[in-house]
Formats: C-alpha cells, sequence, structure tokens
C-alpha cells in the first residue's frame, strides 16, 4: 500500500471511529451510573436523526437551531422512557429491566415505520461539512478530506469533556458517582434518586440524539432502522473499551473503527468479511482483558 | 318431514351459493411490496396491473376481479401472501412482484399449490428455473449484466472496470458476476472487485482501493438506498469515473439521496420510459390511458411490468378457453408474439421473454431514456 493510500484510510478509519465513539460513550455512560445496558439508545439515535430531518424541512429552521431542538426533544424522550419502562422496574431483578429496553427499542423502531414509514428519506447536509477539501501530500500524492472529518472528532472530544465535567465536577454528577456505588445509601443521604437517574436518561439521549446527527450527515440516509447496526457495534466498542468508563468507550469507538478500515484497506480480496476481522480482533482482546481495555473489574454484568 | 323440507333448503342454498361466483368472475391474485423498502416500484406496479383491469375487464364472458395482498418488501409476508390469494382469495392465476428474493419465496408456495404466477419485475435467473408455474414479464440478470456490459464498453469507451458489491444480496452477486463474465469477454480488464454487507453504511476503505486502481467505470448492483451512498462516497473520494448499475437504482431516492454525486450515473432498466421517442403502438396506448386515469401522477417502467403481466394472464385465458390454474399455465407457457407496452414478447423455455436493455442517465439531476441496447 502506498502511503498515500494509508493516509486516506487513517482519516478514513478516524472518521467511522469517532462515529462509533460518539455513540458509545451514551452506552457507557448509562452502564457506568446504573449497572443497565440501554438497549434502546440506538433507536434514540434513530429519533434524533429524524428529528433534525424535520426540524429542517418541515419547520424549516436553521441548521443550529434544529440540532438543539433534536437533541433537545430526545432527551425528553430519554426522560419520558425512563418514566414509563425503567422507573417502574426499579426494584426488579436487572434483567427485568433489560427486557424492557428491548421492548422499548422495538416500540421505537416499528413506530417509527408507522409515522416516518420505511422509505428512506436523505438528510440534510450543510455543504460547508462534506465539500471535501484536497490535502496534498508532496510527492506521495494527495488525499481528500471532508471537513466532517474533523468536526465528528472535535465534537466527540468537547461532549466527553462535558460530561467528564459534569460527572466529576458537579453536584448533579457527584449524586450520580454515589447511586453507581450505592443507590440505597443514596437515597438515605437525602438525594432524589428518581430525578437523579431521570437526569442520566436525558444526558444519554442528548448524546445519542447528537451521534444521530452526525452519523446523518456522514451517511445521509435516515430510516427507521438505521439505529440498530451502529447501536450494536457501538455497544461492541464500549465493552471493549470497558464499558461503564468514558474514556475506554471512545478508545473502543477509535479501534472497532480502525480495524474495520485497515482490514479492507490491508485485504482489498476479503473484503466481504470485513465486520468478521473486526469482531475477530475484539474477541481477542476481550479474551485477554475481559473487562476491556478501560474497564475496572466490576460486579453484575450484563 | 320438517326435517326433509330444511335439508333440502339447506342443499339448494348451497348450489345456490356455490353456482353464483363461479358463472360471475375469475379471480386474479396480486402479491406486490406495497409497503416497506420496495413500495415504490411495487406501488406502480399495482398502479399498472389496475389500469390493465380496466382496460381488459372482462374474458370469456366473466368479469375479472383483482385481489391485492401487500407482501411488505419481506420474505415471510411474501410467501404468506400467495398462501392467502390462493386459499382464501381462490384466485386461479397471480402477479408478481417486485424483487427477486420475494417473488422466489411466493414461488416456493405458488409451485406446491399448482397455480400460475407472473413476475412483474423479479429478475433473478433462479426464480423461474426449474419452475413449472412461475413466468416473468421482465428480462433477467444474465442479460440485464451483458446489457450493461455492453454499454460500457461500445459506447462509455470504458477498458477497465471495478465491481463493489452486495455479497449478501442474490440479486448484487448474480447481477455483479454477469456483468464481470460479459465485460472480460468484450476485451475489457476487471480492476478491482470489492465487497460489503448489506446494512453497511461505511464504503470508505473499499473506495478508496477502487479510486486507486483508476478504473473507467464502476459497476454497483445496489438497491437505491446503498447505491446512492455509494456515489456521494466515491465523490468525495475524488473519483471521477462512471459509475453504473442495474434497475434496481430505478427510483426517484437515487438521486435524491446521492445529489450532485449521482450526475452522469448510468443504470439498465427495461425497454419503456415515458419519455422515450421511439413508442410502439401498445406502449403509446399504455401511456395515453395512464394519462388519463392518473392525471397527476407520472408512468413508469413498474407500471408497465404490472400492465404487461397483467395483458400476459388475459392473453392465456382467452386462448385456454377456460379460466383454471391448470389451462392457463399450459397457455402461458405458449406466449408468443404478444403485443405489450415492452414490446412484442415470447417465453423462451424457461419462461423468460427476449426483450432489449433500456439505458437510463441522470442529467442535470434527472433520469434522461438514452435509448436501447441489445446485449452481446
Amino acid at each position: 500500500m502506498t502511503i498515500e493510500l494509508f493516509i486516506q484510510n487513517l482519516f478514513n478509519a478516524l472518521t467511522v471511529g469517532s462515529l462509533y465513539a460518539l455513540i458509545a460513550i451514551g452506552y457507557s455512560m448509562v452502564y457506568g451510573i446504573l449497572r443497565f445496558i440501554n438497549f434502546a439508545h440506538g433507536d434514540v439515535f434513530m429519533v434524533g436523526a429524524y428529528l433534525i430531518f424535520f426540524g429542517v424541512t418541515a419547520a424549516h429552521m436553521p441548521w443550529p437551531l434544529a440540532a438543539l431542538t433534536a437533541i433537545a426533544a430526545a432527551s425528553a424522550l430519554g426522560i419520558l422512557v425512563d418514566r414509563i419502562a425503567y422507573r417502574p422496574l426499579r426494584e426488579a431483578p436487572r434483567i427485568s429491566a433489560l427486557i424492557s429496553a428491548i421492548g422499548v427499542s422495538f416500540l421505537l423502531e416499528n413506530l417509527g415505520l408507522v409515522v416516518f414509514t420505511g422509505l428512506p428519506r436523505p438528510a440534510v447536509q450543510p455543504a460547508w461539512m462534506v465539500d471535501p477539501i484536497p490535502i496534498s501530500l508532496g510527492a506521495a500524492g494527495s488525499i481528500r478530506i471532508l471537513p466532517l472529518s474533523f468536526l465528528v472528532p472535535l465534537v466527540t472530544l468537547l461532549l466527553v469533556l462535558g460530561l467528564l465535567w459534569v460527572v466529576n465536577h458537579t453536584r448533579p454528577g457527584l449524586a450520580m458517582r454515589a447511586i453507581s456505588r450505592d443507590i440505597e445509601t443514596t437515597r438515605l443521604l437525602g438525594v432524589s434518586v428518581d430525578r437523579i437517574i431521570a437526569l442520566t436518561f436525558g444526558l444519554g439521549s442528548a448524546l445519542a440524539a447528537a451521534a444521530g446527527i452526525m452519523w446523518a450527515m456522514r451517511y445521509p440516509q435516515i430510516h427507521p432502522f438505521m439505529g440498530v447496526f451502529p447501536g450494536f457495534k457501538a455497544f461492541i466498542a464500549a465493552v471493549v473499551g470497558g464499558i461503564g468508563s468514558i474514556r475506554g468507550a471512545v478508545l473502543g469507538g477509535l479501534l472497532l473503527g480502525t480495524v474495520e478500515i485497515m482490514a479492507v484497506a490491508f485485504n482489498p480480496t476479503l473484503s466481504g468479511y470485513r465486520d468478521a476481522f473486526a469482531f475477530v480482533l475484539l474477541i481477542v482482546i476481550l479474551l485477554f482483558k475481559p473487562t476491556g481495555l478501560m474497564g475496572e473489574k466490576m460486579e453484575d454484568k450484563i | 318431514m320438517e326435517k326433509l323440507i330444511k335439508t333440502l333448503a339447506g342443499a339448494a342454498l348451497a348450489v345456490l351459493l356455490l353456482a353464483v361466483p363461479a358463472q360471475a368472475q375469475v379471480k386474479i391474485g396480486v402479491y406486490l411490496p406495497l409497503t416497506g423498502q420496495n413500495a415504490f416500484g411495487g406501488q406502480l406496479e399495482l398502479d399498472g396491473v389496475k389500469l390493465a383491469n380496466q382496460e381488459l375487464p372482462e374474458v370469456l364472458g366473466q368479469k375479472i376481479e383483482l385481489a391485492v395482498m401487500d407482501n411488505k418488501s419481506d420474505k415471510v409476508e411474501s410467501a404468506n401472501a400467495v398462501k392467502r390469494l390462493i386459499d382464501r382469495d381462490k384466485a386461479v392465476a397471480i402477479i408478481g412482484t417486485y424483487g427477486s428474493s420475494l417473488a422466489m419465496a411466493g414461488g416456493e408456495v405458488a409451485e406446491s399449490a399448482k397455480v400460475p404466477v407472473v413476475g412483474t419485475s423479479c429478475t433473478n435467473p433462479l426464480v423461474t428455473l426449474g419452475k413449472t408455474y412461475y413466468f416473468r414479464a421482465c428480462f433477467i440478470d444474465p442479460y440485464q449484466g451483458a446489457g450493461a456490459a455492453t454499454y460500457a464498453v461500445k459506447n462509455l469507451k470504458a477498458k477497465k472496470a471495478a465491481l463493489l458489491i452486495d455479497v449478501s444480496n442474490d440479486y448484487a452477486v448474480g447481477l455483479g458476476s454477469f456483468f464481470k463474465r460479459s465485460f472480460e469477454k468484450l476485451g475489457g480488464e476487471i480492476a478491482a472487485e470489492l465487497k460489503y454487507n448489506s446494512g453497511d453504511q461505511d464504503f470508505t476503505a473499499q473506495l478508496t482501493e477502487i479510486v486507486s486502481k483508476q478504473p473507467d467505470v464502476l459497476f454497483i448492483p445496489a438497491y437505491f438506498a446503498e447505491g446512492g451512498i455509494i456515489m456521494k462516497q466515491a465523490r468525495e473520494l475524488g473519483a471521477n469515473f462512471r459509475i453504473m448499475g442495474g434497475d434496481a437504482m430505478d427510483n426517484p431516492e437515487t438521486v435524491s439521496i446521492a445529489g450532485a454525486a449521482a450526475e452522469g450515473f448510468v443504470h439498465t432498466t427495461f425497454p419503456y420510459d415515458p419519455g422515450m421517442t421511439n413508442m410502439n403502438p401498445q406502449a403509446k396506448a399504455f401511456t395515453a390511458a395512464w394519462k388519463k386515469a392518473n392525471p397527476s401522477k407520472e408512468t413508469n417502467v413498474n407500471a408497465a411490468l404490472g400492465y404487461a403481466a397483467y395483458v400476459m394472464i388475459y392473453d392465456a385465458i382467452k386462448r385456454a378457453g377456460e379460466a383454471t390454474p391448470e389451462a392457463i399455465t399450459k397457455a402461458l407457457a405458449e406466449t408468443k408474439d404478444l403485443d405489450t407496452p415492452l414490446g412484442r414478447l415470447t417465453l423462451d423455455q424457461d419462461h423468460n421473454p427476449a426483450m432489449p436493455v433500456g439505458i437510463i442517465e441522470i442529467k442535470d439531476g434527472k433520469r434522461v431514456y438514452i435509448g436501447e441496447i441489445q446485449p452481446e
């Protein structure tokens, strides 16, 4: 492989990897605080992508306003889902909440099918984000990079920093960390546990919607099942990075993206096995480090 | 005595019930994707069938009635739809469907129930191969792949081609290999053959490799949903070669998803288009009838295929002289020189008609019908 192709593929990997990371941090945050895998995360991601689509095309909002509205509405959806489907199961065995989450996931997908129809729609892409910039590498040739390829890692970085700040330096963040240690004691200390958990879901859903918006810009086609595959891959990225760890989710996402792209780049004839390559490597990582790359030893994993 | 009267009355009623539908009507079943991913093509094919039913409402002095089922673009629903059309609606013949894998699922049911089916736009050879009861109104993929390769070599003067194929889709794998075979036979070289799986959204690694090989043409036998994204990502990576596809790209969403990246995209299709200049009399009559029936909606090739499938069954019933599944099957197999909007159709021993391959190019964001090509 020429150096030019390698660098181009490195940027391809950075783009797809940081998108996985963006979805994975939502999974990891909710898990880290509640020890609960929110399987509806990928579907909130889908709802976020539809909300910005309708915000721009139907409500004629400018793009940034539509993005903020979509994120706010998705976060309200997350809080609503928690109130209806998870909160009544707080005292039930953890597996019940997990099944409830799978139910919410199917409900959102099929509701999407009825409300939005199954026909894929083109997503809205502001031109300045997707006009490729040619970059000359001197003698090695030139590569082409989308502004979006810089924007997605930047957004991921900002959201991770913001999230770490909320969790580590604010009072609700302190309550979140307390809940993650011992929910009963936290309640006894006078913390409104339900309100903090609702806030956690609100934040997680906002992250999912932000990821959905970025994803739809890179892959401009939205449909009710668009969250299934990315959600699945991001979940795996979160587990490989060490679920519960926000930095681990970023690392896992970038690693998964890099392996997927490089597997094809180095073996073009075996490109049909792209996912297989990626997953074999991930299995190997988990065999040697069962808690994931940056995970702490924890009990009660699902 | 009272019991006897009751029995007699019951028997008379039964005779009456049995007799009335038998003399009044012929039931033709229709199964198409009216919802889901393939709804665009399925809906237009249904409109074409309905138009033909308005034009030719009676055969052998009996009224033809349509029974319509939605197969929801889903293989399982497709098999169920055919089962219901046969068991509940007692259809003597069935029209459908868009999509080869849907047709194969439905075909198994029809084959065991011995009811003839005429496919609309299911192009994989396996839909009718070795089947007694499946026929079709469209050409098959070896023919379409050869048509695309011929156009690439003869008209676009391509010498090097690349392929990007969805390995989990029968249609894509078949069409891709037929294109490859013809392209090499015509003296071209396959510079790269890359693969992906249905549902993938990121093709940058595959496309980076393809762009580096500098082919003259990239053939993507994809459905429009993935095809649109592939075109977009290829252009973002600096691809300046021509991109080509098959009939599954014939959808308005192709342009709305790919946007400017669709410019110059060429795909094969069936030889009918409302914009074609060399229409045969049947195509002209069909287009005029459509405009009268649906003034606000434009017709397309799928509507013409739905229309043609109905005409094939109508013609078979007329020649058979009776509307039973067995007689219709026998007459369908002998379909010869039947004039339809898609040309004069004659079915070969595998129940496939021969017809030229239509070529569409996207110019200034609009589909333009270039003309027909005879595959070599």
